[in-house]
């Protein structure tokens, strides 16, 4: 019994990491789409990485195929996870890392805060990694007195402004030069107060702040893009250095990875080399990728540890339609097309994973009832399926967690009544006359009631004709 | 060639003059459009919200409606979306495979306007005469569920007296999206007002589209605004002629004071 | 239960839950090689903010000796082709340089092992002639020789080249970062110049 039990799917647990929005979706979409600035920032952000995007995936001839062999490559991942990953551990192990596997957040977070303190180290230095966020790793190590120190020049943003990361790719998309000068001012001990708002100069200026860090701090953590494996090779892809930097300097390495982030072998890493940076940054390779199989003797961490985290992710994949959310490879394609992402920015969401992929995959992390405003965060129009490089149907998923969300009563009986009528011709016709008296609402200039005065608010509503159709048809 | 009309619930109701210039745009160019009574709404609102099992008698009432027809045609890319991709797919997630095949099958017969008049009817100059500047909007299930491509702009651009000018930012949804409207209404307002501003950039007098949920939408927010820019659905456009033939009555907005 | 059987336990559990077993094969119709273009390498790299060099094999050392200031320090992996640098600089080859005198260098030159055209990449596997990952890391500047018989055209043929249990880095262009309003500028924490000579 227990057995069975035990190994029955299970959801991400709450009160740890960063899953779960404190309110829903509408409230604080609200409160964002009142910020001027981040609604300048968005906008300017979103547009200039669509652009830059399409252009380099105008230039690869065969991207629809890459796009297909992508998708059919995560399909047979899932379809043989529990096999990939013990060839994984096999292949890791026997190249002289340690593997550890964690059910949920909190069992990573203990694996991770032990390993450190192992070293005698009491701090770590972390390359950007979006599931140590969804995990809420930085603040259990801070719990136990060790301090994690984000290299990553948005996450750094993030971190000095103690503020929360709004993108995948770039957290702090949020803020413009001048809002990242400012912290920077603040936060950094001993920048020159004469720095200027360029990126060059805000850039130059992480790299003297985090230098020191790099090279006097022997642990590091890392998230991992993908893990082949029949070879056991790691792959991280980066742009800044800051990653070569963590994962070359320290003794000890500690990489975090969802269990979906296995391929099977050295080959599928050729289609998405080139799906990744051309569906997330919009260049045609990213500035670093660095791949590394468990320890090399002489170059590199010489111990090396790889935590496989399940966190909910069992639960999802037990989902036949919803398991594709776990194709998902973090490029933020979909967020950069999606028309609410644009306008709402990422902290709407609450959780880490925002905009189109957040609003599938964090409420079948969770379980759908703990985000249920999440998939209605959406106007279905279908722009993160077309830019998605694994060909993720999000629209389908958003209205199938629709279908599982718990759903306010009023309106379950609004709409069992109205498939009722719609059922019945006659029934129906009533109801059309019955639309007429949206006149009165329109007349009286007090619009309609709630909750559908969602509408009037902003719109007026159209003069019911005198007649409908079928009633001009029945009369022609 | 014999035509049903799949006329959807928001046309029939509450836009009646782009179903019925459908009628009169396809009965002009020669064929003959039939009306079948028995047919209600597609459930895609259901569906969408949330409510698939009480879509399912909807659906199940659409295809047992439109099954004896050859060809279908409905002024909407939505609706006709929702027949494509969403009647087998709840049907089959409801275990009815036999409702799943046939509406497939329907899927297969039913076409969105613009769909019908270029690829089935072989014709983009429909003789329409609509004096006006008009700037077209393609609806996201259109673009993106239908495919529906340059279509209704080889359409708009074949009409007579028409100035058609190029939309910015087109291809973005101008926040519609069904319920969404109401549950996201602060977020749909702002991308409606983005679209708004793009609209009214074009300068031009009358926004078309194809689908009369997102022109209510649009034009409700226009109507608001008192911008003065009227929508009007593809259908009453195409259905326009210089001999008198009119666009219908413009459908009003219950202004607000 | 240990946790390990726990995960796998659950993750059966959820396949056992029905559809399909097996996901189908994957199609690979998409380009495995292309036309082998040096000029597009070249202009790809410099298209990411790396500056090319096209010489012949003789005149790697003038180069060098033309992009680093006399007197330079360089430091160089064990196994580097000795008449690559020139005489005007000081050279440090790697017999177990601490992290310290390594950052302290004004460059490092390696060579590679593959180079991708079509992307503008060149990948390094630690190789005698590439040194350990930190030698081409902390320096500032990094001057990378490329053979021509090791250019690629596509991604697929670098992948197919590369032996995986090296330790690998791909580097297209200088460090980079688009953090700051999406907008691409070069150099953060790797090196803020990358030369790149290719091999005529």
């Amino acid at each position: 019994m227990t057995r069975t039990f035990l190994g029955m799917p299970a959801t991400a647990p709450p009160g740890v990491g960063q899953l779960r929005g404190t309110e829903p979706f509408p409230s604080a979409a609200r409160r964002s789409l009142a910020d001027p600035q981040l609604r300048r920032n968005l906008g300017h952000a979103t547009t200039t990485i669509r652009a830059k995007s399409a252009g380099v995936i105008a230039e690869v001839p065969d991207w629809e195929r890459l796009r297909e062999a992508g998708r059919a490559i995560k399909a047979d991942v899932l379809a043989r996870l529990p096999e990939l990953l013990e060839q994984l551990e096999a292949r890791v192990s026997a190249a002289g890392g340690v593997v550890h596997w964690a059910a949920d957040a909190n069992e990573a977070n203990r694996i991770v805060t032990d390993l450190v303190r192992a070293t005698g180290s009491d701090r770590v230095i972390k390359v950007k990694s979006m599931v140590t966020q969804e995990i809420g790793l930085n603040e259990a190590l801070a719990e136990a007195g060790i301090e994690p120190v984000e290299t990553d020049l948005a996450e750094l943003i993030v971190q000095l402004g103690d503020d929360r990361p709004s993108h995948i790719l770039v957290p702090a998309i949020h803020r413009n030069r001048a809002e990242i000068r400012e912290i920077f001012l603040r936060a950094m001990p001993g920048v020159d107060p004469a720095l200027t708002d360029e990126p060059a100069a805000l850039a130059a200026v992480a790299r003297g702040y985090l230098r020191q860090t790099f090279l006097t701090t022997r642990v590091a953590v890392s998230g991992a893009n993908f893990a082949v494996a029949e070879t056991g090779t790691l792959a991280v892809v980066e742009s800044e250095g800051n990653g070569r930097m963590c994962l070359t300097l320290p003794d000890t390495l500690i990489t975090v990875m969802g269990v979906e982030k296995v391929v099977p072998t050295w080959r599928d890493l050729e289609v998405f080399l080139q799906l990744l940076p051309r569906a997330s940054t919009g260049e045609r390779m990213n500035p670093y990728t660095s791949m590394w199989t468990g320890v090399t003797p002489g170059d590199g961490p010489q111990a090396f540890h790889l935590v496989l985290l399940d966190n909910g992710r069992s639960a999802v994949l037990a989902d036949e339609v919803g398991r594709q959310a776990l194709y998902c490879i973090r490029c933020s394609a979909c967020l950069n097309v999606c028309p609410v992402y644009e306008r709402t920015g990422g902290h709407a969401y609450g959780s880490v994973y925002p905009g189109p992929i957040g609003a599938v995959l964090s409420p079948q992390l969770t379980g759908v009832a703990d985000n249920a405003s999440l998939p209605y965060a959406s106007s279905l129009c279908g722009a993160c399926y077309d830019a998605c490089p694994v060909k993720i149907n999000i629209p389908e998923l958003l209205v199938q967690l629709r279908d599982q969300a718990p759903h306010p009563r009023t309106e379950a009986a609004a709409m069992a009544a109205a498939a009722y009528t719609m059922d019945r011709p006659r029934l129906y016709e009533a109801a059309q006359r019955a639309v007429r008296l949206s006149r009165l609402a329109g007349r009286r200039g007090r619009g309609l009631p709630p909750p559908l005065d969602g509408w009037t608010g902003s719109r007026d509503l159209p003069d019911p004709p005198a007649q409908t159709f079928r009633q001009w048809w029945a009369g022609r | 060639m014999r035509i049903a009309l799949f006329v959807t619930c928001l046309a029939d109701t509450v836009f009646p003059e782009a179903a019925k210039a459908t009628v009169r745009l396809l009965e002009r160019l020669g064929h003959e459009v039939v009306f079948p009574p028995e047919q209600t709404c597609c459930g895609q609102m259901h569906v969408n919200t949330g409510y698939q099992r009480d879509a399912l008698p909807l659906i199940r009432r659409h295809v047992r409606t439109f099954d004896p027809y050859d060809v279908i045609v409905a002024p909407s890319g939505s609706c006709v979306g929702s027949v494509r991709h969403q009647h087998p797919l709840v049907a089959r997630r409801a275990g009815d495979e036999r409702l799943a095949g046939r509406a497939e099958d329907v899927a297969g017969r039913t076409y969105e306007l613009s769909e019908l008049l270029v690829d089935v009817l072989g014709v983009t100059d429909v003789g329409a005469y609509y004096p006006h500047r008009v700037t077209y909007h393609p609806t996201c299930h259109s673009l993106r569920m239908l495919r529906v491509g340059d279509r209704p702009l080889r359409l708009l651009r074949a009409v007579r007296g028409l100035d058609l000018v190029e939309l910015p930012a087109a291809e973005q949804c101008c926040g519609f999206g069904g319920t969404f409207a109401v549950k996201n209404a602060d977020t749909s307002t702002a991308m409606l007002a983005d679209k708004m501003r793009h609209v009214l950039s074009t300068g031009a007098d009358v926004c078309t589209a194809s689908d009369s949920s997102c022109l209510m939408h649009l034009g409700g927010g226009l109507s608001r605004l008192r911008t003065g820019v009227r929508t009007v659905h593809l259908a009453e456009i195409l259905a326009a002629t210089e001999q008198g033939e009119t666009a219908g009555t413009p459908t009003r907005m219950a202004v607000r004071p | 239960m240990n946790s390990r059987d726990l995960v796998l336990g659950r993750l059966r559990a959820a396949l056992a839950g029905g559809g399909p077993a097996a996901a189908g094969e994957v199609p690979r119709d998409y380009r495995h090689t292309g036309t082998l273009d040096l000029d597009q390498l070249v202009q790809r790299l410099t298209d990411y903010r790396a500056q090319v060099h096209r010489v012949a094999g003789h005149a790697v050392a003038d180069t060098i000796a033309a992009i680093l200031p006399a007197g330079a320090t360089v430091v160089v992996p064990p196994g580097l082709p000795p008449d690559w640098l020139p005489t005007t600089v000081t050279v440090r080859p790697d017999d177990g340089l601490d992290n310290g005198q390594i950052a302290a260098a004004d460059a490092v030159v390696t060579a590679a092992t593959v180079a991708v055209a079509e992307t503008g990449t060149v990948v390094l596997d630690g190789s005698p002639d590439q040194g350990r990952r930190v030698l081409s890391l902390l320096p500032d500047l990094h001057v990378c020789v490329v053979r021509a018989d090791q250019v690629v055209a596509t991604v697929p043929e670098a992948l197919a080249r590369l032996v995986p249990h090296r330790p690998l880095t791909w580097i297209s262009g200088p460090s980079a970062t688009s953090d700051i309003e999406l907008n691409r500028v070069e150099g953060v924490h790797g090196p803020r110049t990358l030369h790149v000579i290719v091999l005529a």
